[in-house]
């Protein structure tokens, strides 16, 4: 069964993670291990506030260490390109309180 | 391990993962594993007005440290069979 868990049916895929303090960075998946490690190759990261639309802040080649990762998203493209993020305005994720 | 196959069980079953960060995502649950990491598949967010951050994420992967709560579908709990695993359990195996 492909339902494996971890990540490998995602490695080259473009995906959105959001990370524990809130930010959302989007990246090409590259590689990952046990602990949620992940690798981002080309990322950049959304920045959302109420006062202007979605700024995107080129990253490049990211390590993300997995105790920092909430979520992993696999970004559909399609659906991706027919958003404007111009227009999207939106409160900060709050980060995680454990 | 008890939750791990409980979860298992549920597979393929809507549930609501509400997480601490307070974002709650409902989806279809696709797999579970020893850390309770959860994948779901068709993710919608439940407050997407409020939180249009992943609006075009229809498959993801929750890490189990940030999950609050789990709803789950009502004939998807049996007390029973969970009072008696627990108590098994609880025996030590």
């Amino acid at each position: 069964m492909s339902s494996g868990l971890g990540l490998e049916n995602l490695v080259d895929q473009t995906i959105s993670v959001i990370t524990n303090d809130g930010r959302n960075i989007v990246g090409i998946l590259k590689g990952f291990d046990q602990a949620t490690n992940i690798i981002l190759d080309e990322s950049h990261e959304r920045v959302y506030s109420t006062k202007e639309g979605v700024q995107q802040l080129v990253l490049g080649l990211y390590i993300i260490r997995g105790d920092n990762i909430s979520i992993v998203g696999e970004l559909d493209e399609e659906l991706d390109a027919s958003l404007d993020l111009s227009l999207l305005r939106a409160h900060p994720l709050k980060p995680v309180i454990h | 391990m008890l939750f791990f196959s409980y979860f298992k069980d549920l597979v393929g079953r809507e549930v609501t993962v509400e997480l601490k960060n307070d974002l709650a995502l409902s989806g279809t649950l696709h797999s579970v594993d020893q850390y309770l990491n959860i994948k779901l598949e068709n993710t919608r967010v439940v407050d997407q007005d409020k939180y249009p951050h992943m609006l075009s994420v229809r498959n993801c992967f929750i890490r189990g440290s940030v999950v609050r709560y789990v709803q789950l579908p009502p004939e998807g709990v049996d007390v029973e069979l969970l009072h008696d695993a627990t108590r098994r359990e609880a025996r030590g195996g």
